[in-house]
């Protein structure tokens, strides 16, 4: 499967990931050649295999609904690029 | 002295013949004389080291010491260290100080394991060559214009040049045991759900082990009885009683059955490379273990389904890095949106946007089935194998890796080439066994290792034959001069 400049930006869209114009027909060819490696999959007949998600096919373990961490939003937000009283800060979204 | 084995040192310490602290200065004067050249730390803690070498000295003079107290650790920089800088080989966390600690890296510090700094990787553990790094490059310490290996290149470089005495890893598709491979090292990836991934940055979830990079099989049963079981924070963390790894070390091989994949030697494989193997299989044998011809029909397939599965987990792994809460956050952004596509465009090097990439196709409307799906099912294949073959032997061996140490930017410049790189060790990942790398012979001055394959949780088997291997040749124990 070969991508083209326009499936690039579609897909860079979907990751929020910024693509500089003069790097998108070699970011087109490097994906198309690792897809290209994928199709072999498509050589093998699989219809009557189901998917494993999980090395032993094991579930989801549960806890009990219960509070477990103390609230620690002020030592957490030190680390934050920009707060304001306890909020993380972003460019404004409704004007 | 610093070259010497865990086991070695902790019996230095326990006869006082050296303390704890003056094994962390002589390791942090031997880290500032040579990782300028050999870039394999990314931070260095000296001064908290030597306060836990004090700590670990005063416990040992109470008598609570255990084998790992004193023991001078680097942990690869994916791991969270509490008001530590945790980089993860990324400008995107350039400036991320973990809140806290992760499972791996509490369990040592408890054992009174003396963190050195953090080692450098691959970006987001992204790599076979440690060359995705924001950091820069580490270089090979038997031969500085080659790479290590990666994803864990720089644990495995200080390991191997002697910048502390063992070191954590991790391993989605190769990378503990492929730098082990290239620096002559013991690299064992565990089961997966052996180890917690509890504060351990995520690539891909559901194939991510963290393990030891040791000089020796016994250092690395040292290390597994810290950091090997149940811990409920990680919610894939498998509930096993307390397992000791040393126990079995010293096991006679006789009636042991190893399996040689035949996809695995064929006329491909390096000559060198196989000779080299023969003559591993030959000393095994004379240990009492007998060989037979198993067969991994579907190995061939592990790259491609690894290559949608991994990248796939990655994209909605790494969504959280968004320049909102911690990390990069690009210049002046215009709006939200703006914000987030400039901030991982900038944070991100270019193979991670590659994999990120790759996944949010693979995931999208309309590709789902072709791809994800499709790699699900060829990751049941792959197990399917490997049950089979553990149905006639106890374990499989092979090649770690097609060959020796490349050269600093041989490969850099194709992904898909960097990626047949694992071709023998990714479909361990697939199938959740453990594996685990251990020096096998030395081609024009560089080290290579040999790889052991084993059904689910027989970490200890695997370490008893790497022991008996060892015990019976010396490769572990060259060190290279630097």
């Amino acid at each position: 499967m070969a991508l083209d400049k326009n499936d690039v930006e579609k897909i860079a869209h979907l990751a929020r990931l910024q693509i500089n114009d003069t790097d998108i027909t070699e970011v087109a060819q490097r994906i198309s050649n690792i897809l290209g490696m994928i199709d072999q999959m498509q050589s093998v007949d699989t219809s009557a295999v189901s998917a494993m998600a999980h090395p032993f096919d094991a579930g989801q373990r549960l806890r009990a609904d219960q509070v477990t961490e103390r609230n620690q939003r002020d030592y957490y937000q030190t680390i934050a690029p920009a707060t304001q009283d306890g909020l993380y800060l972003v460019p404004r979204v409704i004007e | 002295m610093l070259s010497k084995t865990v086991a070695e040192l902790a019996g230095a310490l326990t006869r006082k013949e050296v303390s704890a602290r003056e094994l962390t200065q002589a390791y942090l004067d031997r880290i500032h004389q040579l990782n300028p050249a050999l870039n394999a730390y990314v931070t260095i803690t000296a001064e908290q080291a030597l306060a836990q070498a004090d700590a670990a000295d005063a416990r040992r003079a109470q008598g609570n010491a255990g084998p790992l107290t004193g023991i001078p650790i680097a942990h690869k920089d994916i791991f969270c260290t509490r008001g530590v800088l945790t980089a993860c080989g990324s400008h995107m966390l350039h400036n991320f100080i973990a809140p806290y600690d992760a499972c791996v890296v509490e369990r040592l510090e408890q054992a009174g394991a003396i963190m050195l700094g953090k080692t450098n990787m691959d970006e987001f553990a992204m790599g076979s060559s440690n060359e995705t790094s924001w950091f820069g490059p580490v270089r090979n310490p038997w031969d500085q214009a080659r790479v290590p290996g990666g994803s864990s290149g720089g644990s495995a470089a200080a390991v191997a040049a002697s910048l502390c005495a063992m070191a954590t890893g991790t391993d989605t598709g190769g990378s503990i045991r492929q730098p082990a491979s290239f620096c002559g090292l013991t690299g064992l990836k565990p089961t997966y759900g052996r180890v917690s991934r509890w504060g351990m940055i995520a690539f891909a979830s559901s194939l991510d082990q963290a393990g030891p990079l040791t000089h020796s099989a016994e250092d690395a049963a040292l290390m597994m009885n810290a950091i090997a079981g149940t811990d409920l924070r990680d919610s894939t963390c498998l509930e096993l009683p307390f397992e000791d790894f040393t126990a079995q070390l010293n096991q006679p091989l006789s009636g042991l059955r190893i399996g040689l994949p035949r996809e695995h030697f064929t006329k491909d494989l390096n000559p060198a490379v196989q000779a080299i193997l023969q003559e591993a299989i030959r000393q095994l044998e004379l240990l009492g273990a007998t060989f037979k011809e198993v067969t991994l029909p579907n190995n061939y397939l592990s790259v491609p389904a690894y290559y949608v599965i991994a990248p796939a987990e990655a994209s909605a792994n790494l969504s959280r890095f968004d320049g909102v809460r911690f990390g990069y956050r690009c210049a002046n952004p215009a709006n939200l949106d703006d914000l987030y596509k400039r901030s991982r465009g900038e944070g991100f090097g270019d193979e991670v946007k590659r994999r990120i990439m790759v996944g949010t196709y693979a995931l999208s409307a309309g590709y789902y089935d072709a791809y994800y799906i499709k790699a699900q099912k060829i990751r049941r294949l792959i197990k399917q194998d490997f049950d089979l073959a553990f149905n006639e032997v106890d374990l499989i061996l092979g090649p770690t890796s097609p060959h020796t140490a490349f050269k600093l930017g041989e490969k850099v410049s194709d992904p898909v080439t960097m990626y047949l790189e694992d071709i023998y060790t990714i479909a361990v990942n697939l199938a959740g066994l453990p594996g685990m790398s251990l020096p096998a012979g030395m081609l024009n001055g560089l080290p290579i290792g040999m790889q052991l394959v084993g059904p689910s949780l027989s970490e200890s088997r695997l370490l008893n034959v790497a022991h008996q291997f060892q015990k019976n040749t010396d490769w572990h124990t060259q060190r290279p001069e630097v």
